[in-house]
């Protein structure tokens, strides 16, 4: 651990007033994470899931807490719009819910949709398990950081046995402010016995100034629950941006995660999954495309906790010019575990000499009958291929992206909303080297 | 003017020298058949054509439409009218054939500063196409050559150049592991395209292609020159007398 009182960033978030809700369990779950904060600092890269994600640079940075003005920053509503999606829409600016950008109106019977400030002047008890986490590990620090300081974010629920048909859209946006800023959001998301839900997640920022963002979700699915869940990840290239998504599946609940992260400065992904009921399932499909300076971190881990659990993982990473991917995929099968199936597969391209991903697939198998197949590569585009094209009169940086875009086509391919997947392919090729 | 003039040519592959003095002209309207044992260098000769970058020319000119081919990118070549099937063409996983096809065709003329084709227009000059060459539309909606057999990826070359219509075609072993049906049809789709402007330098190791594509003018490679030349009957002679003995024509 580094001097944790000497870092300027962690000095900076702990500057501002520990926020009062009045809900004792709450005020305390905020107390004491925001002391194990102030006590260890940030991770340095002795800690194993920081190994690769220095935050040397990031700990020399202040950032302001709070946006006063936060609810009437303008935001490009063309941001705000996906195809496909025009159902409904929870949207925050800076940290803080905006009534006037989401669409609530009208929410189908059996979907609560509501904003976390607004859930807490409720009844805050059903929020009460997920919100009293204590995070105790030393790779915690935004955790820790989050759960004292976040006021808002999105509560979903939908009930048991609905079935939602129109996707529901949560939007994450930081606006330009004075001052670099940082905000914080904590999602709570929960889907019934035998529920369905489409969702569609997206950060974005504006340019400038500088922004950290730390974002926490918990995913829970009730048995045989059914989440198609697609996250798009474009911030700029200024914001960092720190994420931890939890999810639990119980018994024959099934969720899909496609996850395109395009931008952000450094980025880093914890995407947690326990399989603790018999059969359910859990597949990811990814991509992250750093570029220039950028630093995209995704550090997957699946834990097989029940009888026949399956999970796919199909992630791909594209570096270019002096950016940097990290990738670290740990499953591991608890003893118990009989029957699952695991597999993971994480390829990635290098387009530059400056470029580097780092990828570590973890596998450990504590029980038996288990089906497990891991494997990740790091490489450059084909020769052969590049020159077969150019051969048939496509210039080398057309004939670069083009092959560039099939190797991450895997990844969309069984996104089921075609609109969307449309979308997304055109945002990917978008990122590609001119 | 010939279409193509090669002269002296040298070229080499990872330092070893493999062409060694070649000299060929070809007019518009010609069909040439390189033939030659393997290692001869008839596939180095298709690849420094196309502007492989695997090869180092170190001496001579290829000269094309009075134009030094030698100082254009690959892609270059593919506009100014150059094509070459591939021996072994590539399999491009998540790529569509269509889409790629009509990437080059629309490439090729934006290069010639020509209009793009949108999707209609193209779609309705493919399926001329696959009508002259025989080909089921199925090919179209796969990846560019995955899990093709044999006899598909050849066709698809010959399908492309089609396409493309190139002036100057070099098909370097199509016949190669080809079985007489799918021979037959890879040469049917060649005479389709025959024109009185456009070329044809058709390398193979084998005479039987040249029973179905026959050739204006056959030479004989060997060593990394061109050691005879002649017409069709040459042809039946090495497949005669195989390759062993050659050049002493030439030298005489």
């Amino acid at each position: 651990m580094s001097q944790p009182a000497s870092l300027p960033l962690v000095e900076s978030l702990l500057d501002a007033p520990l926020p009062i809700s009045g809900i004792a369990w709450l005020d305390a779950a905020r107390q004491e994470n925001r002391a194990a904060f102030a006590a260890s600092g940030l991770p340095d890269t002795r800690v194993e899931a920081w190994k690769y994600t220095a935050l040397r640079a990031l700990g020399q940075r202040r950032f302001a807490r709070g946006d006063a003005a936060a609810a009437s920053r303008a935001v490009d509503a063309s941001t705000l719009k996906l195809p496909s999606a025009d159902g409904p829409r929870l949207v925050f600016v800076n940290g803080v819910f905006r009534a006037d950008l989401s669409a609530l109106d009208a929410l189908p019977a059996g979907l609560i949709l509501q904003p976390l400030s607004q859930a807490l002047l409720g009844d805050a008890e059903p929020l009460r398990f997920v919100l009293s986490r204590y995070y105790r590990e030393a790779g915690d620090a935004f955790a820790r950081i989050n759960a004292a300081s976040a006021t808002d974010g999105v509560v979903l629920r939908v009930a048991a046995g609905v079935k939602i048909s129109a996707p529901v859209q949560l939007v994450f946006v930081g606006a330009a402010t004075d001052v670099e800023l940082a905000w914080h959001l904590r999602n709570v998301i929960e889907l019934g016995e035998g529920a369905e839900l489409s969702l569609i997640e997206q950060h974005v920022s504006d340019t400038e100034p500088a922004q950290l963002a730390t974002v926490v979700s918990d995913i829970e699915l009730r048995e045989g629950a059914q989440l198609h869940h697609t996250v798009l990840q474009n911030v700029a290239v200024a914001t960092s941006l720190i994420r931890r998504s939890s999810v639990r599946l119980h018994a024959r609940a099934h969720a899909v995660l496609h996850v395109l992260e395009l931008g952000g400065a450094l980025v880093r992904h914890d995407l947690r999954a326990e399989l603790i009921g018999d059969g359910a399932r859990f597949d990811t499909r990814g991509v992250f495309m750093p570029h220039g300076r950028q630093h995209i971190d995704t550090q997957l881990a699946i834990r097989h906790q029940a009888l026949n659990t399956t999970s796919t993982s199909t992630w791909r990473g594209v570096a270019n010019d002096r950016a940097r991917g990290v990738f670290r995929g740990a499953i591991v099968v608890a003893p118990g575990a009989d029957g699952s199936d695991a597999s993971l597969s994480n390829k990635n391209l290098l387009l530059s000499p400056g470029a580097e991903i780092d990828t570590k697939p973890e596998l450990e198998i504590y029980a038996d009958e288990v089906k497990a197949a891991h494997g990740a590569t790091v490489g450059q585009l084909d020769e052969r291929s590049l020159f077969y094209l150019r051969s048939r009169g496509i210039p080398l940086a057309e004939a670069r992206a083009l092959l560039t875009a099939a190797f991450c086509r895997a990844v969309l391919d069984d996104l089921p909303n075609e609109a969307l997947r449309e979308h997304l392919s055109a945002l990917l090729v978008a990122q590609l080297p001119a | 003017m010939s279409m193509l003039k090669i002269e002296n040519l040298h070229a080499r592959v990872e330092g070893k020298e493999i062409l060694k003095g070649l000299n060929l002209s070809v007019n518009a309207g010609e069909v040439h058949a390189i033939m030659g044992p393997n290692g001869a260098g008839k596939s180095t000769l298709g690849n420094v054509l196309s502007g492989h970058d695997g090869y180092e020319v170190t001496a001579g000119s290829v000269t094309y439409n009075g134009i030094d081919l030698l100082a254009l990118e690959p892609e270059a070549r593919a506009a100014a009218g150059v094509f070459l099937a591939f021996q072994y063409p590539v399999e491009i996983p998540g790529v569509n054939n269509t889409y790629f096809l009509r990437a080059a065709f629309n490439a090729q003329r934006k290069a010639r500063g020509e209009k793009e084709f949108d999707s209609m227009q193209f779609l309705k000059l493919v399926r001329e196409k696959l009508k002259v060459m025989q080909i089921s539309d199925e090919l179209l909606h796969r990846a560019v050559n995955e899990g093709f057999s044999g006899g598909e990826k050849k066709r698809n070359e010959i399908f492309q150049m089609a396409v493309l219509e190139p002036q100057l075609a070099i098909l370097d072993e199509t016949d190669s592991g080809l079985d007489i049906d799918a021979l037959k049809h890879v040469a049917d789709g060649v005479n389709a395209l025959r024109s009185p402007d456009r070329a044809f330098l058709m390398i193979t190791h084998y005479q039987r292609l040249l029973d179905y594509v026959v050739p204006d003018f056959v030479h004989v490679l060997a060593d990394g020159r061109i050691v005879e030349s002649g017409d069709k009957s040459l042809a039946l002679k090495l497949e005669e007398h195989g390759y062993a003995g050659l050049g002493e024509g030439a030298a005489a």
